[in-house]
């Protein structure tokens, strides 16, 4: 399987990879473009991107390996993260995440829900504090929910 | 609070616009700055001011500035760290929505007194949608003369980068955010040399918090004095508080600095709702060792932080109510530590995922005597044993929370 990303992203790599004084630094941005568009960052991507900013592949590896946002494995058409750090539990976070997982029907382990509709993950302080509990779908911020207000937006996601 | 004091988050309309930006006399510092001023006496002046770090450890700005050795040929840098990954803090991100033109003037000074003509805005992943307003923001700056080649046709020029992170709390840390925008794994670096000397690309680079940069701006515009005036001797100005949990009206307050615990909750946050009694707070962030009930007539400033034992940090305010558990908090805090830490000290990647299994298993009905016990030596052996200063930011609060709350602890052990 090959890797190549469209005309325009290939625009934004270039433009990001002309923003730095050593072309290894545009490591992040360049994942960060190819997930936008592919949803994740697929093995073949990852040599296409070692090769465009003339790293190892492994250098490519290690940092998508450690920054919780990138994706190695295809997500859902809308991702939907759900904050559990102290603000939002102290809110009811925890019940929160209980009923989206029960409206997702995610059994134990899966993050994506059968259909490919939706990924649900669980992440740290998204520093929107005075609006917990809180979400954040595809970066747009949404809070303070509760369990039925928050199901609520996941099944109209799923209606999409 | 009266008309006369900084405010970093405007409430009119359409605050973050150019235009807008310039009816509450924005730009006029820096064009001051660049035009009227040596970069020396700009330093001096944020010297006098008595500016700390708002990111957390409360270094003073001009001091760090001066750090930068002049006369050298080759690049220098000024890396801005919107992270914001303290858990429990909100307010770079107001920054970034309501006011970005005033983090842009308060970097072109600080860019000019230090002779810098790249900077970086490091941005939290999370924030990519909030930083399209910074990116309007530089577009218009940059339209008007007041940001790239040219600043005020001085000949001055300074280039911005944005830069996302990607959902790592340790890439807040200042060397680890250099690692990251070099395009590597956030693992913090050693020091020295400090970032001052030899930072990004190995060149000298200042790092500072957006507040901390927003502050500059009416510091030269109006000069150390007023600011000095306001907050402490030793810690001057306003904070922007993020006060969260169990409050009446959780939000952003801007306040002196070292005003009281209790007056920021109970007069400006609400006090806790109905029926509600505080049992703890957490007051500068998640990594500030927790604060009991009766502890809330300390002041919030850097000094008076340290007297209880605690740290102003990035002065986000999380209120915890008497009904929540504080095993429930212990959880929540050892899961953070133990998923952020970034694993290259060993101390910090096996102490705090051992304390964490330690906090699941209690939590799971299956305590043990001994196991306070055990988490406090774990913690004991993180602190001070890691080359970054995030071993004492997981170890500290949660060795704090299982001193004070021991008695509710030991219940949830034996149960
Ligand atoms: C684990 C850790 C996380 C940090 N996170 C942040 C952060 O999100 N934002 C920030 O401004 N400073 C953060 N800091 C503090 C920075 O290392 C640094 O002190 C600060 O950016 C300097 O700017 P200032 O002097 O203007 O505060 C963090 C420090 C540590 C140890
Ligand atoms: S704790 Fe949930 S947004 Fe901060």
């Amino acid at each position: 399987m090959s890797y190549a990303p469209s005309a325009a992203v290939l625009e934004r790599i270039d433009r990001a990879v002309a923003a730095y004084p050593e072309r290894s630094a545009a490591l992040l941005p360049v994942l960060r473009l190819i997930q936008e568009e592919s949803g994740w960052v697929p093995p073949a991507a990852e040599v296409w991107a070692a090769d465009k900013l003339g790293l190892n592949p492994v250098r490519v590896r290690e940092v998508l390996s450690f920054y919780t946002m990138f994706r190695r494995r295809p997500a859902g058409r809308t991702v939907v993260q759900v904050c559990r750090n102290l603000s939002c539990t102290l809110a009811g976070a925890e019940e929160v995440i209980a009923a989206l997982r029960r409206e997702l029907g995610l059994g134990d382990g899966a993050d994506t829900t059968a259909d490919g509709a939706v990924t649900l993950v669980a992440v740290e302080c998204l520093g929107n504090c005075d609006h917990a509990p809180c979400l954040q779908i595809d970066g747009v911020d949404r809070g303070p929910v509760t369990r039925d207000s928050a199901a609520a937006i996941v099944r109209e996601l799923r209606g999409r | 609070m009266s008309q006369d004091t900084v405010r970093l988050i405007p409430s009119d309309e359409g605050s973050w616009r150019l235009d807008a930006y310039l009816r509450r006399g924005g730009y006029e510092a820096a064009r001051k700055a660049v035009t009227s001023m040596a970069p020396a006496g700009i330093i001096a002046e944020v010297r006098k001011a008595g500016l700390r770090g708002r990111g957390g450890a409360g270094f003073p700005a001009g001091l760090k500035w001066s750090f930068v050795p002049q006369g050298v040929s080759g690049p220098k840098y000024l890396c801005v760290n919107a992270d914001e990954g303290e858990p429990g803090t909100f307010k770079d991100r107001a920054i970034l929505v309501r006011d970005p033109h005033r983090l842009l003037e308060g970097m072109v000074i600080a860019a000019f007194a230090v002779g810098i003509h790249t900077a970086i805005v490091y941005v939290r992943g999370e924030y990519e949608r909030i930083a399209g307003r910074l990116r309007e923001a530089m577009a218009e700056a940059e339209g008007a003369g007041f940001l790239g080649p040219d600043i005020f046709g001085s000949g001055f020029g300074l280039e911005v980068v944005i830069h996302f992170g990607a959902g790592a709390y340790i890439c807040g840390e200042e060397t680890a955010l250099l690692e990251s925008v070099e395009g590597r794994r956030g693992t913090p670096r050693l020091k020295p040399p400090f970032p001052a000397v030899a930072g990004l690309f190995r060149a000298p680079t200042v790092i500072n918090n957006v507040e901390t940069l927003a502050n500059v701006p009416s510091i030269i515009g109006r000069g150390a004095d007023w600011f000095t005036a306001q907050g402490l001797p030793k810690d001057c100005g306003t904070r922007l508080f993020s006060v969260s949990g169990a409050v009446r009206r959780p939000g952003l307050y801007e306040l002196p600095t070292g005003i009281p615990l209790r007056t920021l909750i109970e007069d400006h946050a609400g006090g806790p709702p109905e029926g509600v009694s505080v049992k703890a707070v957490i007051p500068g962030g998640l990594s500030a060792p927790v604060l009991r009930a009766d502890e809330l007539e300390a002041h919030l400033d850097f000094e008076s932080m340290a007297l209880v034992c605690s740290m102003a940090g990035s002065a986000g305010v999380i209120v915890i109510g008497d009904r929540t558990p504080m095993l429930e908090v212990l959880g929540v805090m050892s899961r953070f530590y133990a998923h952020e830490s970034c694993g290259q000290c060993t101390p910090c990647r096996i102490g705090t995922s051992w304390i964490h299994r330690t906090v699941t298993r209690i939590a799971a009905g299956q305590g043990r005597r001994g196991d306070l016990d055990l988490i406090l030596s774990l913690a004991d052996g993180i602190k001070g044993r890691t080359l970054c200063p995030m071993g004492d930011a997981a170890a500290l609060p949660i060795q704090a929370l299982v001193t004070k709350f021991r008695d509710e602890l030991e219940q949830a052990v034996e149960r």
